[in-house]
């Protein structure tokens, strides 16, 4: 039986600013993970990688994340994606800050 | 204090010019990240988890006022108005943005300070005391030796491709402060049986991944004999270091493999060839760089308004026992202001406390501040007389921690809260031993003892030498704490022992809590401090302490 693969989400820091984003389905950067596409297949999400690590002029260090999908949008898989999507805990800098 | 010449401000000057094209090439698609990266990294910009970081560079961690008000004005300017000191007695910008970048460089380049970092396999900066030509125990100021070996190094031809990296730190004290065991080659300032000054030179120290207690290879060497010794040290590493693998390139893997003996026996007969090259020009530099480092005029005053506030305070008593240090001019002290408010995120400082201490620094301490690698700042040179005025400014600005040595006086290293190379959080568990400590009010009579936490393997926060250390670790999705018990920074230095399996987020402050009630409990007095109580009873009664309970538990279920 093939390993079920785990959702995953296009993300980077942007180039100017170095903050978290997310690619959606429209190809554009998010700041906020819920609006990322979220991929269900394993070809699908390298081809996606690959396109989106060439945009060498609008972000740095394309990965692919591992994410949970939701009624309300991808949540993090893991503690350190929770953490880039909002911020560091001993300030209330970054993300979280943001949104408010 | 040692000053540009005009060659170090118009290489400065050029470099920055330099960067603030790299950045606008790389921002109109000249130049890819792959090309960018290096250049970014050479000038101490970092990419983290949530911005970019610039490390900014503190030789021999001292700053001079305007050095910290300029400090101020960019984290205030560019920043979100506070700076984070670390353990490598430098200071990182947690939120600037890529344009900004080349501003705050020339910010810096207005006041004699720079982001470069000497990056690849070269020997690193020099690094020293920071009670460097203050303490009352030194036998010499061990920072002209340290810009001594700078200047020799850089751009030595035999030294541009190491196999790894290298690292030196000298102290100039029996005590040691600059952590020399744990370093590439530690250098201890002493003197022999004839009162003759030279150095004690340690081999093969180092954290991160395999920690090793640096060996003494010579237990005394004449000081004129000091570069043609360190030459060959490194000229015999550079021919037996292994460049196969990253992981065992540093020279203690060479010493550990070799064993010290062997090595002791190839530097010598290296040295035996290379010391009758060293005509005295060496020791000309020395003594003109000595120069630069010259001891501020120190006054003679009553020290009465120290003695009456001693007497009468209370707060600034408790203040003086823990955050004072012996100075060796008469009357002064080193005065140690604490960036471990407890609670608060060790090593920041905000734009407001900055300019606090800088003006305290001008008003009251020879204008001359240190950075340590306890991630706190210092005023070296604190005439006692002074010391009320100056306790009562760092209280109104919520820095009059007196807390110096004590279990909240925590070092941790960023981890997963900024750093792109953690597997957990290490500032958060700072946070919480500190605040429950305090509430407990146990510090005092828990006394000396160091708590070291790094957030990953590669160990900036010193783990491996705290009397307690916390390891964060990433176990399946899960951060999860692993305890090393019994090390130690100073002279005595040795790596902690591990206590067996980790522990979670929740488990790690009870935890804590723990080993230090059966410190409490173990104790032979109350001047048995953690450290020596831990080297006479052994790990059993920490590990039954951890670990009894739920094994029992285990064993009836
Ligand atoms: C983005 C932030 C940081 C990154 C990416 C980083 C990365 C690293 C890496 C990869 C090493 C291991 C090098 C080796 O063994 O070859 C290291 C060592 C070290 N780091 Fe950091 N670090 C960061 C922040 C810090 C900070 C904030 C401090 C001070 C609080 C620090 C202090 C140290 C020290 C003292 C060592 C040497 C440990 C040894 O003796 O091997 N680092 N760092
Ligand atoms: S120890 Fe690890 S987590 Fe901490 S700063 Fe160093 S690289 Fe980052």
């Amino acid at each position: 039986m093939p390993a079920i693969f785990t959702p995953k989400v296009v993300t980077a820091n942007a180039l100017l600013e170095g903050d978290v984003v997310y690619l959606t389905e429209a190809d554009t950067w998010s700041r906020t993970l819920q609006e990322a596409e979220v991929l269900t297949d394993e070809a699908d999400a390298q081809i996606r990688l690959i396109d989106a690590s060439s945009r060498t002029g609008e972000v740095v260090g394309v990965y692919l994340a591992d994410v949970t999908p939701d009624q309300n949008g991808p949540k993090p898989a893991h503690f350190r994606e929770a953490f880039r999507m909002s911020g560091p805990s001993n300030y209330p800098h970054g993300k979280q800050s943001e949104a408010l | 204090m040692y000053r540009y010449t005009d060659f170090d401000a118009a290489f400065v000057a050029e470099r920055n010019a330099q960067f603030r094209a790299q950045v606008e090439r790389r921002i109109d698609g000249s130049l890819t990240e792959d090309e960018f990266k290096p250049l970014r990294l050479m000038n101490g910009l970092y990419l983290q988890l949530h911005a970019y970081m610039l490390r900014v560079a503190v030789p021999y961690g001292t700053l001079s006022s305007a050095q910290m008000r300029q400090l101020a004005y960019i984290a205030e300017r560019w920043d979100k108005g506070y700076g984070h000191f670390t353990t490598r007695q430098n200071i990182q910008f947690n939120w600037p943005t890529l344009r900004d970048v080349p501003d705050m460089l020339d910010a810096l380049a207005e006041v004699q300070m720079h982001a470069i970092q000497t990056s690849g396999n070269t020997i690193r900066n020099v690094t020293a005391d920071h009670f460097a030509g203050a303490a009352a125990d030194e036998i010499a100021d061990p920072r002209p030796v340290a810009e001594l070996i700078r200047q020799w190094s850089t751009d030595h031809p035999e030294f541009q491709f190491l196999p790894r990296k290298f690292k030196i730190a000298v102290t100039g004290s029996p005590n040691d402060r600059a952590v020399t065991k744990a370093h590439d080659i530690g250098l201890r300032m002493v003197r022999n049986e004839v009162g003759e000054p030279g150095f004690e030179v340690i081999v093969g120290g180092g954290l991160g991944r395999t920690p090793m207690i640096g060996k003494v290879v010579r237990d005394f060497l004449p000081e004129a004999d000091l570069l043609p010794y360190l030459e060959a040290v490194v000229s015999v590493w550079n021919l037996l270091g292994r460049r196969d693998n990253k992981y065992k390139s540093r020279i203690k893997i060479t010493v550990h493999e070799h064993g010290i003996d062997d090595i002791r026996a190839r530097v010598e007969e290296r040295f035996a060839l290379l010391r009758p090259a060293f005509t005295g020009v060496d020791q000309q530099l020395y003594a003109q760089i000595k120069s630069d480092f010259e001891a501020p005029a120190f006054a003679d005053r009553d020290t009465a308004p120290f003695d009456q506030a001693y007497a009468n305070d209370p707060v600034f008593r408790s203040w003086a026992d823990t955050n004072l240090s012996a100075h060796r001019a008469p009357g002064h002290a080193i005065a140690q202001i604490s960036l471990k408010a407890h609670g608060a995120t060790p090593g920041d400082a905000t734009a407001d406390q900055m300019r606090v201490m800088a003006d305290l620094a001008e008003w009251f301490g020879h204008d001359e501040l240190r950075v340590s690698h306890e991630q706190n700042i210092v005023l070296p040179h604190v005439h006692k007389a002074d010391l009320p005025a100056v306790h009562a400014a760092l209280k109104d600005a919520g820095l009059a921690t007196a807390n110096i040595g004590r279990i909240s006086d925590i070092i941790a290293c960023p981890g997963m809260d900024y750093c792109a190379l953690a597997t957990a959080r290490s500032i958060p568990i700072a946070q919480e031993i500190a605040t429950r400590f305090d509430q407990l009010k146990l510090e005092n009579e828990v006394g000396d003892l160091k708590i070291k936490i790094s957030g990953c393997i590669n160990a900036c926060g010193h783990h491996h030498v705290g009397h307690i250390g916390i390891l964060g670790l990433d176990r399946a999705g899960v951060e999860n704490y692993q305890i090393t018990l019994g090390g130690d920074h100073t002279e005595t230095a040795a790596i902690g022992q591990r206590t067996g399996p980790g522990f979670s987020a929740d488990e790690i402050v009870p935890a804590i809590e723990r080993i230090v009630d059966t410190y409490l409990s173990e104790r032979d007095s109350a001047d048995e401090a953690f450290i020596d109580t831990f080297a006479r009873v052994g790990m059993t009664p920490f590990k039954t302490a951890l670990y009894g309970e739920s094994e029992r538990k285990q064993k009836a279920a």
